[in-house]
């Protein structure tokens, strides 16, 4: 019931904001989502698997027997530190459109609280048949938020949107009936769509070409969803396009949905294809880290910037993934968490300016930092966390992503397999080089520099009519959304390692079928023969350590090759 | 001379006639519906204005009426008694039909005789009961209903020759009636004519089975069939009637390469019509092919490899497979492909429903069990979906013409928002969108097709829906995003407000229904239950492996 009422709340909420008058329904839309967070809040601290692999919230009740379909929910910890995420960034989004969104109200908040249930059902579900329908409904309100609400251009980039997200995920759906089908067969005709149960089939039962065609079909639908490098140009279009709360929602949980989906399916249940591939799809992600930071390089527009930002940000987070040892991985969720938080909060940030001067050319502004110091400090501190400043919590998941491709090398010396290896994480970590400049740039044209207001409108209110004329500098409601974001950033970044513990034993329970075949591997190779399990500071202990026997290794294999001949 | 045979005769004698009695008694739903055709032929002749209006009440009460008589005497002791080849079916076929046929005919309320009723009403014109069509368009419509329903009761070829007839040749004037317009006359000889050749078709092929099984009982002919298949395969005269029979079907259906007519058609005949063309013909086309594939059946079929000896496969005879499944793939592509071409609403949704009738194919290939189930559970969604698109359609006019292109729609949301917000989960339904009716239809034949291996298909079905996706969101998005034209502006609602209150039940069904589908999932089922379980006795009894 716990984990239901994270579906129900915010869609009793979508309903009564839809039905009260127009007027309220912002403030009722707060109030649900208010009460959202504080059961996220009495859920987290109820949760009993943290920092261990065990699913909890369990609940299940038969919807279609005759096809094995069930209503099951439940979450472990890396799904409850998602949904936590996601209960978080809804009343900042909330809050965060009481000026901004003026027409249309009901239809805005029924719609955001309705995406907000859709992706809690995609966190939480534990039937595959009940992740499609919640990973396509997110679909119905985006498409609104964009479409009503957005840009001028909004028209083209919903439908973009829409018809992207919706094909890839039609082949994840049919990759996963087939999946299913495959299991079906194997227990005499008795139809199954339990996420566990057929993972576990899937992994253990499937052939090498059959996984290969599962991991294809479940990357058309997630991969475009990250977005990763050839199938993301939907994306920079949505973002820009998007109401403000629209590209929060957006960076912050739905291109999460897609990692995620990586994270829960193709990771367990197609190991021999995704440790076949791996350095494929790294190598995409790279592609996608490179490729977006040059673009970002030569933005003008900074909504456009950020969006960009997104993708190769994401790319890390792919990257850490398919390094396929606990330490890339935990990276790759942290990451997750990060850059909902700090994309989520230069989103808003830069919606702030666009509501004051309905721009986001950087050419037109420059130097808001002496009419806006309070934004700016906001401005500058989230882009620094963005950007992987050590201290704030950028850092902690980028360094992580990349350590985690770094060590993830052949001799199996991690006790899993290793895919990528040392080259990889060196040109990944361009990007970060790359994210500097680009995000540094940006900083420079318009919060520092000689002062300039966009389109004359040096009143210091916008001219626009607005019925709530908007101070020069933030008001204490947009300070309040902005302040939870920054201290969650900070804390992260200062001390990750709680987190980094609750999430850690989901994290190997997901990467268990590499850990049995790479412990099968060096059982013929005696040395280094661990798993690398715990906590990241033990990882990075341990991971130095096989660094030298590895060297040992390959001297003693030299001396051995040596005296042969 | 002994007493036996003479007490085996009679014995005989009883049971023809009870089979007879229990026929005669699975058909009182469409003895209703043929008795309420010609009490709406009567009250459209009446000289009372309040007894005319009152004709598409008689229907829609006859149809509910049948409704509820199905599940009364489709009693599965009965059909068992009738002998028929998948005794279940009729019943929740027979129900979701009289459910959409209401549907169906609230849409065409006031669509006929509206110029005349009119001068009637202002005295202009004297009333003339020979310039009144009233009476006859609806009892035309219950007659290709009655048509319909009797498909699915069908026990020999004949039974569902003539059944497919009176579905079909009541939507021949129905076109030509539909509106006073010189394209509907078009339409209907252009549907009449190559629906003539179509029958040929499928008769000449009905011809063949006879001659290949040697008796016109679709059940005789399963058990000679599985005899044939059993002893060294089907032969040709089989196969090739089959086809032949399938290729007639295929224009019930719409499918390609039987497509053609479709657009034009569907154009041509006015909005309510059109709806019961998409729905009426292209049921009766997927039963019949139902029970055509049923005789020859989902087992023990065998190929000849080059050293001579037979092997074995799963499905239908390997020919009749890969004919159904070049026409399940260009149905399913000419039809999406055409729609996202299209700047009329009304060819678009024909060309739609053409790539319905494609992934409709993909359940039959898959045969019993899931594919047929699928199938039957399709068709409900497809009903209803389709209808209240086409409902909305026939809701509005402009300067009292219907509104056909897809301009019209734009802005309709600030007039009409509920007519636009109807039209957008119809269009949300077609698209296949979870948790909407269409979509769970959509995962039921998937399910289907991958259960029976066809993986390659189903492949080819998501590749449509997404193109599929393209042309609905212009559904969505014209009638909800888009500013109203001038053009558009001009759009009202006609006279009659049932159109749209078909629309709106027909929008709260595809919102509701997918709560109740459990139930529904196990209608289907019980409605093709006896079906495998049949085939195997049949196989086992002839001496074919096991499957």
């Amino acid at each position: 019931m716990t984990a239901a009422l994270f579906i129900l709340i915010p869609l009793a909420a979508a309903i009564a904001a839809a039905a009260v008058p127009s007027r309220l329904s912002h403030w009722v839309a707060l109030a649900g989502s208010m009460v959202l967070v504080a059961h996220g809040l009495v859920a987290a601290v109820f949760f009993g698997a943290w920092g261990t692999g065990a699913f909890a919230l369990a609940s299940e009740a038969t919807w279609l027997r005759p096809l094995g379909i069930e209503l099951a929910l439940g979450a472990d910890s890396v799904a409850m530190a998602l949904v936590l995420l996601n209960c978080l960034l809804l009343p900042l989004c909330v809050a965060g459109s009481f000026t901004a969104v003026q027409e249309r109200q009901r239809e805005y908040y029924a719609w955001m609280l309705g995406l907000a249930a859709a992706v809690n059902g995609v966190f939480l579900a534990r039937d595959v048949v009940f992740f499609y329908i919640c990973f396509e409904f997110t679909l119905i309100p985006l498409f609104f938020l964009i479409a009503i609400f957005g840009g001028p251009n909004r028209e083209r980039a919903s439908i973009k949107f829409f018809l992207y997200t919706f094909t890839g995920s039609l082949f994840t759906l049919a990759g996963l009936l087939y999946v299913a089908w495959q299991a079906s067969l194997a227990a005499d005709g008795a139809w199954t769509f339990s996420i566990a149960a057929l993972t576990d089939f899937a992994s253990t039962q499937l052939s090498a070409e059959q996984q290969g065609m599962v991991l294809l079909a479940l990357m058309a639908g997630f991969a475009v969803k990250v977005p990763l490098f050839p199938v993301h140009t939907w994306l920079p279009l949505a973002h820009t396009e998007a109401p403000t709360a629209g590209s929060v929602l957006l960076a912050g949980v739905l291109l999460k949905l897609g990692t995620y989906g990586l994270f829960r399916f193709a990771l367990p249940m197609v190991p021999t294809a995704v440790e076949e591939y791996a350095p494929f799809i790294a190598t995409l992600s790279i592609i996608g880290i490179l490729y977006a930071a040059l673009i970002c390089w030569v933005q003008d527009d900074v909504k456009r910037l950020v969006a960009y930002s997104s993708v190769s940000h994401l790319g890390f987070c792919v990257l850490g993934l398919f390094a396929l040892n606990p330490v890339g991985a935990q990276g790759s969720v942290l990451y997750m968490i990060n850059h909902g938080l700090s994309t989520g909060a230069l989103f808003l940030c830069i919606g702030m300016i666009y509501e004051r001067f309905h721009t986001r050319d950087m050419d037109a502004m420059s130097g808001l930092a002496r009419r806006m110091p309070v934004w700016a400090f906001f401005m500058v501190f989230f882009t620094l966390s963005s950007l992987g400043l050590p201290g704030l919590n950028g850092f902690v998941s980028e360094f992580l992503c990349l350590f985690g491709a770094f060590i993830s090398t052949r001799d199996a010396t991690t006790g899993y397999p290793g895919p990528l290896g040392p080259w990889y994480a060196a040109i990944a970590g361009l990007g970060m080089i790359l994210a500097a400049m680009y995000l540094l740039i940006m900083l420079g044209k318009i919060v520092f520099g000689p002062p300039k207001v966009p389109g004359g409108a040096g009143h210091g209110h916008d001219d626009h009519g607005s019925p709530s004329a908007l101070p020069t500098d933030l008001s204490p409601r947009e300070i309040a959304v902005l302040v939870p974001l920054a201290v969650l950033c900070l804390a992260i970044g200062l001390q990750p390692k709680p987190l980094t513990d609750a999430i850690e034993g989901s994290v190997i329970e997901t990467l268990r079928p590499y850990a049995r075949l790479a412990v099968a591997a060096s059982e013929a190779q005696p040395e280094g023969g661990f798993v690398l399990a715990e906590g990241i500071d033990r990882a990075t202990e341990r991971a130095t350590r096989p660094l030298v026997s590895q060297r040992e290794h390959s001297r003693l294999a030299g001396a051995e090759e040596g005296a042969a001949p | 001379m002994s007493v036996a045979p003479v007490l085996l005769a009679q014995a005989d004698a009883a049971g023809a006639a009870a089979v007879t009695l229990a026929r005669l008694i699975l058909v009182v739903p469409e003895m209703v519906l043929l008795t309420g055709a010609v009490v709406a032929t009567i009250l459209g002749l009446s000289r009372s204005r309040a007894l005319r209006d009152a004709t598409p009440a008689a229907v829609v009460i006859s149809l509910l009426a049948a409704m509820l008589l199905v599940p009364l005497v489709h009693t599965p002791e009965r059909a068992e008694a009738a002998g028929l080849l998948m005794p279940m079916l009729g019943k929740p076929v027979r129900m979701a039909i009289c459910a959409i046929g209401a549907m169906l005919c609230l849409v065409s309320i006031g669509l006929v005789d509206r110029r005349i009723e009119a001068a009637f009403a202002s005295g202009r014109a004297a009333f003339d009961p020979i310039r009144v069509i009233r009476g006859e368009y609806y009892a035309f419509f219950l007659l290709s209903v009655t048509g319909l329903m009797l498909v699915s009761t069908a026990n020999d070829l004949i039974w569902l020759f003539l059944a497919l007839e009176l579905t079909s040749l009541p939507t021949y004037i129905m076109v030509a009636i539909s509106r006073p317009s010189r394209r509907a006359l078009e339409a209907a000889v252009k549907y009449f004519f190559l629906g003539a050749l179509a029958t040929a078709t499928f008769l000449y092929g009905f011809a063949m089975l006879y001659g290949a099984a040697g008796t016109l009982i679709l059940t005789e002919m399963r058990d000679v069939f599985a005899a044939q298949a059993a002893a060294g395969g089907l032969g040709i005269l089989a196969v090739l009637g089959l086809i032949l029979a399938i290729l007639g079907v295929a224009y019930k259906i719409a499918a390609a390469p039987m497509h053609f007519y479709a657009a034009d058609v569907y154009e041509g005949a006015a909005s309510p019509v059109t709806a019961f063309l998409a729905f009426v013909p292209k049921a009766a086309g997927m039963l019949a092919l139902m029970l055509l594939l049923g005789t020859v059946g989902w087992h023990g079929h065998s190929v000849v490899d080059d050293s001579g000896a037979r092997i074995f496969h799963d499905g239908l005879p390997r020919a009749v497979l890969y004919a159904l499944w070049i026409i399940a793939a260009m149905t399913m592509t000419l039809g999406n492909v055409g729609a996202l071409l299209q700047s009329s609403a009304k060819r678009m949704l024909a060309y739609s429903s053409i790539a319905h009738s494609g992934y409709m194919i993909i359940g039959l290939i898959a045969g019993p069990g899931l594919g047929l189930n699928s199938v039957l559970f399709y068709l409900l969604a497809y009903g209803v979906m389709n209808t209240a698109a086409f409902a909305i359609l026939a809701g509005l006019e402009r300067q009292g013409e219907e509104i056909e292109s897809l301009a019209d729609l734009a802005g309709l949301a600030r007039r009409h928002p509920l007519l636009a917000a109807a039209m957008a989960i119809s269009a949300g339904s077609l698209i296949g969108l979870p948790p909407l009716l269409g979509f769970w239809g959509k995962l039921y034949l998937f399910i289907g097709g991958i259960q029976a291996g066809q993986i390659g298909l189903v492949i080819i079905a998501c590749i449509n829906s997404a193109i599929s996706a393209w042309y609905y969101l212009r559904l969505v998005g014209l009638p909800l995003l888009s500013p109203p034209t001038p053009q558009a502006e001009a759009v009202v609602p006609t006279p009659s407000i049932w159109p749209r209150v078909a629309a709106l039940s027909g929008a709260a069904a595809i919102l509701l229904l997918p709560l109740l589908v459990q139930p529904l999932v196990e209608a289907a089922q019980g409605a093709t239950s006896a079906t495998p379980a049949d085939f195997a006795v049949v196989l086992r009894g002839a001496g074919a492996p096991a499957p």
